[in-house]
Parts: C-alpha cells; structure tokens; sequence
C-alpha cells in the first residue's frame, strides 16, 4: 500500500515537473532564439518575461477549437494526445536520479525505443485525418523520416548496451561510474544525437512542418489546444532526447559530489536543451532527400561500422 | 561539416554581441532633426501665424489629408478659417512641406500620436498650430512679401529700398 502510494506520488510529481519544464520552455526557446539573434526576446510580461507562457496557454485555450468538417473526426481529435502520451511514456524509464524513477524496467531502453517509434502514429493519423494535401505531404515526410532514423538511432545505441551489459537503463548510467560512453563511444554519440534531432521533428530536420514548403505540415488544420498538444509534445521530445542522452553518454546523474545528483541531471539536460535551441537559431533545414540520403548513406553504415568495432573490442576485452 | 559547426559557434558567439532592438517605452528611439513625423503649423518671429491658406498643401498631398479654408482679416492678410488634417490617412510623405511657399506646414521628429478612436486622428487648427517657428527661424513671409497686410508699409519690408519719388528728378 504504501509504496503504491510512493509510486502515484512520484507520478504525479514527474508528470508536473515535465510539463512545467514542457511549458515553460516555449519562453527559454524565445528568448534564446533572441539572445542569439541579438534581440532581447518576451520580457514584458512577469519577470524576464516568464509568465508568457501563461498568455499562450490563456489565448490557445480561448481560439476557436476548430475540427475542419472535411476531415476525419476521431482520429483528428486523438492524433494530439498521442504524441504527448507516448513521450510522457518513455519518461517512465528514465532515471533522474538513484531512487528517483518510476519503473526501473529491464528493457527500459527497448522501450524507449518502442515509445518513441509509435510517436510516428501521431504524425501520421494527424496529418491523415487532416485531410489535407499539406497535411499530408508533411505526414508522409515525417513517417519516412522518424521511421528511417528510428533504424540508425537503435543501431547506435546498442554499443552502449554491448559496454554495459544491461538494457536497464540505471545500469548503464552505472556502468559509466568510472568512464562516460562519450570517451568510449563518441560515433554513437553522434549517430544518436542526429537521430534523435530527427526523431523530435526539431530544426535542422523539421521537415514534417517545414513552414515555407508546407504551410505547417501535418499540424496545418489544428488549432486552439490540439495544437498546443503538439506543440507540448514537440517541447517534451526536446526534454526525452536531451534526458536520453544524458543518461546514455554523459553518465545521467553522476557527478562530483558537492551537488545532489538529481541537480546534476538536471544540469546536463538543460545543457542539451539549449544545445537543441543553439541548432535551431543557426542551421537551415536540409532538403527532404537530402535528409533521407544523409541518414542511409552515412549514418547507416557509421553505426554499423561502429558496432562492428565496438563488439571486436568487447570480445577481445573479454579473452 | 565543418561549415555546420562554424556557424554554430558564430551563432552562440551572438550571445555576447550589443542587443539590436530598443526596449522603447523606457529607452525612446533617437529622431533625427529632418525625421518625418506629425505635422504641425509654425508661426512667424512675431507670433503670427505663417499659413496663408494658398491651398498647395492640399493639392500636393496624395491621399487628400488635408482641408483647408482660406480667408482674411481686416488688413487684407490670408490665414486658413480652418485647418484639418486627417492622420489617419496622412502617410508622412512631406509633399506639403516642400510645396509650402510660407514655412507654415512643417514635418517634426514625433510619432507618438496613437488613439484608440479613429476621429481623434483627425487634427483641427488649434491641434497643429505650435507656438515656435520651426526650423526656420527668423523668416516673415509678410516682411518679404508684395502686399501689406498691416505688416509693414510700402519699402518697409527685408530687402526693400523705399519707393522712388518719381516726379523728383534728382538721382
């Protein structure tokens, strides 16, 4: 009863901490885009501006919810709560910090795989139901490319997997105790953070939206608070992927011990937050097979390859 | 590849750069002397006004902002009976300035002039005439000028000589 309890607790507390962060990174993405572009970004509203997030939220709340009556109403309504549901789901395995996680599952990276993959469902219902040629070129776009890097995203991931021995997620970050997996295993890092960008729709590789090709890509007929479910969505993948790799290559919640270890989690994802916001405010998008060519003919055969090495190092280790 | 990564670091090096926008409110935006804002109607060294209601204003304006009435007082001197100009279609081009043959009609450094009704916009004679001369300080049209209008007697006025007596025979 009473570790149930401790389990809906530590939900709850989670679920609030990340949409808090989910929220207010709108106002850190704004106003980072500004210092970047030598503008001084939102700082009228509250403090440096930080309660624009609270007149976002109030005007989506109050446009018209509008459902376009050529589309397909069901699906329509539930696209949304599909991505935000599914990035909220691989939160369940991350370990912020020792005792602080919810379910420490022995696939947990297999299962964050599986999550972020069926994030694809709401890009393409969404777009889909739409019913919209914009909407649907932007589906069809992301499927091809969350589906594609999806392949070299996990392939990357397994020489974490081979060093430590374990899909559980706290092990891995254990296993980092005396050396991070960014010395031992930089080209996966890299595999994994391109795929990952990939993987959020973020800029460079916003090519579902790509709002000066496709008007707004599959999220063209959304509005009112469907649209800010994608667009929460979007912010929490931001979160996912900078969490992911911190746990991955940058040893999650290990570090010198003047600060507790959740702080320094928290740390290193803000650091790669404002790594996502960085790429942003400086790289143009790359044309659609362009993206598709980079990821099958580069990216592919570096995380082979990388595989490849990195098990004839660990038998050899081995021996 | 490496293209990618320098822009990256150019872009965060903008991190440290001067911001470019101005908060304004608090901080006001720099005019300059010849900057282009509301218009306003300038009086002479002696406090009269300078408009002498020709109506060039009004044809040169493009979008027919201005309406004027001409009329004048006992001494013969023109002056508008009116004088309107409508901002909420004036577009600032300054075409009346430069067809102003008296100074009257000047363009001066402010923009501040927002309403939240329409009407308000439109200025009437008492909203634009300033009690300054503007930027041309010292001109009297009427000292210059071929009439008198209660101004200055005949040969009295700026680069005038005093009329030749022309049944003198004397140099």
């Amino acid at each position: 009863m009473n570790t149930t309890l401790q389990y809906i607790l530590m939900i709850v507390m989670v679920l609030f901490v990340l949409t808090t962060i989910a929220a207010w990174l709108i106002w850190l993405e704004r106003r980072m885009l500004a210092v970047w572009q030598n503008r001084s970004g939102p700082n009228r509203a509250g403090p440096f501006g930080l309660f624009i997030v609270v007149a976002d939220t109030i005007k989506l709340f109050f446009k018209e919810d509008w459902i376009p009556p050529f589309a397909d109403k069901t699906i329509f309504v539930i696209a949304p709560a599909i991505v935000a549901a599914t990035v909220l789901m691989s939160f369940v395995v991350i370990p912020f910090a020792p005792g602080i996680l919810i379910a420490d599952l022995d696939i947990g990276l297999l299962f964050f795989l599986a999550m972020s993959s069926l994030g694809v469902y709401s890009i393409v219902l969404g777009g889909w139901a739409s019913n919209n040629k914009y909407s649907l070129l932007g589906a069809l776009r992301g499927a091809s490319q969350m589906i594609s890097y999806e392949v070299f995203m996990g392939l990357s991931l397994m020489g974490v997997v081979m060093l430590s021995g374990s899909f559980r997620l706290s092990d891995i970050v254990l296993a980092q105790k005396d050396c991070w997996f960014i010395v031992t295993q930089p080209v996966a890092f890299v595999v994994f953070l391109i795929a990952g960008i990939a993987e959020t729709h973020r800029l460079p590789f916003d090519i579902p939206e790509a709002e000066s090709e496709l008007v707004a890509g599959f999220h063209s007929e959304y509005s009112g608070m469907k649209f800010g479910m994608f667009f929460i969505g979007e912010y929490l993948g931001v979160t996912l992927i900078s969490a992911m790799l911190v746990t991955l290559f940058f040893g999650g919640w290990l570090g010198p011990a003047f600060l507790p270890p959740l702080v320094w989690f928290i740390l290193k994802t803000f650091v790669f937050i404002l790594f996502f916001i960085l790429l942003r405010a400086s790289l143009p998008r790359p044309r659609y097979d362009q993206l598709m060519e980079y990821g099958w003919k580069i990216l592919l055969p570096v995380a082979l390859l990388n595989l490849l090495i990195t098990g004839g190092i660990v038998l050899m280790m081995n021996k | 590849m490496i293209s990618l990564l320098r822009t990256i670091r150019l872009t965060f090096l903008h991190m440290f750069r001067k911001r470019e926008t101005i908060p304004y409110p608090e901080e006001k935006v720099s005019l300059h002397p010849r900057w282009r804002g509301r218009i306003v109607l300038t009086r002479d060294p002696d406090m009269g006004e300078r408009c002498v209601g020709c109506y060039l204003c009004a044809a040169a304006c493009p979008v027919d902002c201005i309406s004027l009435q001409a009329t004048e007082d006992e001494n013969g001197r023109r002056y508008p009976e009116f004088f309107r100009i409508n901002f909420s279609r004036c577009i600032f081009c300054g075409y009346c300035e430069e067809a102003c043959p008296t100074y009257a009609i000047q363009l001066m450094p402010d923009f501040e002039m927002a309403e939240y009704n329409r009407q308000d916009l439109v200025y009437e004679k008492e909203d634009l005439l300033i009690n300054s001369q503007g930027k041309y300080p010292g001109y009297n049209y009427y000292k210059v000028a071929g009439i008198d209008a209660g101004i200055k007697g005949k040969g009295e006025g700026d680069n005038e000589e005093p009329p030749i007596d022309i049944h003198s025979l004397l140099p």
